[in-house]
């Protein structure tokens, strides 16, 4: 099939891994930062074609991870309202919150729906003018020119009867975060190829500079991820700190002019916490003024609440959970006690075990016999 | 953060054909009922009857939407008992039709799926002989949900179910995978695709006649449908108490279904399929099988791997990129990714 098989081919992955086995002289550690790209290391095993002293270690790149757990709890108390209709995308629904997941308040009888776009969420407003349609706007960069587009559309519709729940999240304040954290390991990043196809990396350029780290913008197929650990090594090699792109086929460095351009429209940049990792200023968007009235937590009477940005991260997951360590490269899935044993997909201890692009459900899917969890 | 998912009440995942499933039907079902012939864990159990032996199964169908391109209803319902029946490596005699029907169902549509269910039923060269129908208030139904249990006679000498599998088997698979289940979701979630997908439903016990006409030693045979291929040989793995080792280069998926999947976030090993299933033939029976199934009907069907590998009464996979990775079951139905 085009476009899929030239970069699933095993003997180019081969020889790209030789090559890597070649480029590099020392230990190296390289964080991939998309769990799009964590998926695909794990379902075709591509750390195993790489030499035992390169580590690839999982990022934050997961927004269904990192959604913090009372913005699930607010979900869930707008979606059992009376007339609530709450669209989410697919793996959302099953991230359980302090009390239960959307799935289990569907099964209580709770109108939720699975969308593949917050447009679709949009149709369903215009369709049912006696419902009050709420999306769950959550994401990195990527999806936020879909949902920029609903609140657009919306307002310019006059769709009264729509709102989003939002918790978009953005990646270079994420990365700065593990960057300037003291126990970081990371000494290279394959940044999320298809977040810099919406936002270019021009803002990748200051964070190589500063921290002195190689930033490869990286695609998603095999041969992808292995061409831009290649880049990577050779970059430290060499002792250099750029930002290369290997996914010229989808990223420009300036990115999507007119998706920025709608972001920015709609969304500021706001402080978000992060489930696992905890605040970070300036690291995520919100509904700018004039769009106020879509936003579902002030319709809902829920704004006040505020995201907890001050309280203690550790307390959101079980006691053992290693999963904040998981999501900052500090530590593996399989170095975890809980992992596979008392942490598992259908009881999951923490956000890396949720949602199916979390680095722990990843590597518990695809090979929980070999890793040390054995 | 509270741990077990749905562990009190029912969810739709529980009939997803994943973990909750298997796990829903190994804690509270079989136990309920243990028995050899059940314990079995096969498509249909095979009952001795005045010195014959008799197969029988039983299925209930709640797809929505009701009809879909390729087929409707109707005809998975017929398809899908004779299907079960034919994983016996039964003939099929004849099958039961019972219907619940809600309130407000039109019916004009009702009339539809009988006269498909007629249809498939005759290509299928079974009849209808028994039947029930019901009727449930507004609400408390989604249109038609369709019970069909059917008999078989068993003519053959051989004990065909996952507990006959044996080292070296070769697992073949009669086409390619993921036809239905792509098609159904897309039909329910109104997502278009550039070209025409349609369900892959048909009867399979022609082309599993043919091979015990043809003299093959079938070990064990088994329909690929909630939960697709994985979830069956998982289930095979598991009975069996073999490793199965299957490589992904081998296993046809159309390229209509390999995008849709590409876009969905979806693997098409899980995805749901009405009219393939895999048989584990002993490795000098498989060319003379392939040829069997290629004359009947799926000429797409091929060895996908075997009966043999490191790790007992698990599934693994060979990647596209020639690493090995075990296969395990989605929690729930597979749900479509963000990004």
């Amino acid at each position: 099939m085009r476009f899929i098989d030239e970069y699933r081919d095993a003997g180019e992955a081969r020889q790209y891994a030789d090559a890597i086995a070649r480029a590099a002289t020392r230990p190296w550690t390289i964080m991939e930062v998309c769990g799009g790209q964590t998926h695909a290391i794990a379902r075709f095993g591509i750390d195993e074609l790489l030499p035992p002293f390169l580590t690839l270690v999982h990022g934050p790149g997961c927004p269904v991870c990192v959604t913090p757990v009372e913005l699930i709890d607010k979900a869930i108390e707008i979606a059992e309202r009376p007339a609530v209709t709450f669209c989410s995308f697919g793996d959302m629904l099953r991230v359980t919150g302090r009390r239960e997941s959307l799935l289990e308040a569907k099964a209580r009888g709770a109108d939720v729906r699975m969308v593949y776009s917050p447009l679709d969420a949009l149709k369903l407003a215009r369709a049912n003018p006696a419902k009050d349609v709420v999306f769950f706007a959550v994401g990195f960069e990527t999806t936020a020119p879909a949902n920029a587009m609903a609140v657009h559309l919306a307002a310019r519709e006059g769709v009264r009867n729509f709102s989003v729940l939002v918790s978009h999240v953005l990646v270079p304040p994420a990365m700065e975060a593990i960057l300037s954290s003291r126990a970081s390991r990371v000494q290279g990043f394959l940044a999320a190829g298809h977040v810099c196809t919406v936002m270019g990396f021009t803002e990748y350029e200051p964070l190589a500079r500063k921290y002195r780290v190689p930033i490869v913008v990286t695609g998603f197929e095999p041969l992808d991820i292995l061409q831009g650990v290649l880049m990577c090594v050779r970059q430290l090699e060499a002792g250099r700190a750029e930002v290369e792109n290997q996914y010229t086929r989808s990223v420009r460095r300036e990115g999507n002019v007119e998706a920025r351009k709608l972001i920015m429209e709609i969304f500021e940049v706001v402080p978000r916490r992060w489930r696992g990792i905890g605040s970070i200023p300036a690291s995520g968007l919100g509904l700018r003024a004039p769009y106020a009235a879509f936003d579902a937590e002030r319709r809902f009477g829920l704004a006040e609440r505020g995201f907890g940005l001050a309280e203690p991260v550790e307390e959101e997951e079980e006691g053992e959970c290693l999963s904040g360590l998981v999501l900052q490269g500090l530590k593996r899935p399989p170095e975890c006690p809980a992992f596979g044993t008392r942490c598992t997909p259908e009881h999951p201890l923490g956000a890396t075990m949720v949602s199916s692009e979390g680095a722990c459900a990843a590597y518990y899917r695809y090979r929980h016999l070999a890793g040390v969890g054995a | 953060m509270r741990v077990a998912v749905g562990a009190k009440t029912i969810l739709l995942a529980h009939g997803g054909g994943g973990k909750l499933m298997h796990d829903l039907l190994a804690e509270e079902v079989f136990p309920a009922f243990a028995n050899p012939l059940l314990d079995e864990r096969h498509d249909g159990a095979v009952l001795e009857v005045g010195g014959a032996r008799v197969a029988f199964t039983t299925d209930s169908y709640v797809v929505r939407p009701y009809v879909f391109p390729g087929g409707d209803i109707g005809v998975l319902a017929v398809n899908g008992t004779v299907n079960d029946l034919a994983m016996c490596g039964a003939r099929p005699l004849g099958i039961s039709a019972a219907f619940i029907l809600e309130e407000g169902f039109p019916l004009e549509a009702f009339r539809s799926v009988l006269a498909s269910m007629r249809q498939a039923a005759a290509a299928a060269g079974v009849a209808v002989v028994t039947g029930d129908t019901k009727v449930v208030d507004h609400g408390k139904g989604d249109g038609i949900f369709v019970n069909t249990a059917g008999i078989g006679v068993v003519e053959h000498r051989f004990k065909i179910g996952p507990s006959s599998v044996r080292p070296e088997d070769a697992i073949l698979l009669s086409g390619d995978l993921g036809r239905h289940g792509v098609t159904v979701l897309a039909a329910r979630e109104g997502i278009e695709f550039e070209t025409a997908l349609a369900s892959d439903t048909a009867p399979l016990h022609r082309a599993v006649l043919a091979l015990l006409d043809a003299g093959i030693e079938i070990h064990c045979l088994r329909d690929l449908t909630r939960g697709g291929l994985a979830a069956a040989l998982i289930e095979i793995a598991e009975v069996s108490g073999l490793a199965l080792e299957i490589e992904e280069a081998r296993i046809p998926v159309g390229d209509e279904v390999r995008g849709a999947c590409e876009i969905l976030g979806l693997d098409p090993i899980h995805v749901a399929n009405e009219g393939r299933f895999v048989v584990f033939v002993p490795p000098p029976d498989a060319d003379r099988a392939l040829a069997v199934l290629a004359a009947h009907g799926s000429p797409g069907a091929r060895p996908i791997g075997r009966a043999g590998g490191k790790h007992p009464g698990r599934l693994s996979l060979r990647t596209a990129l020639g690493t090995l990775r075990l296969v395990d079951l989605p929690s729930g139905e597979q749900l479509p990714r963000i990004c």
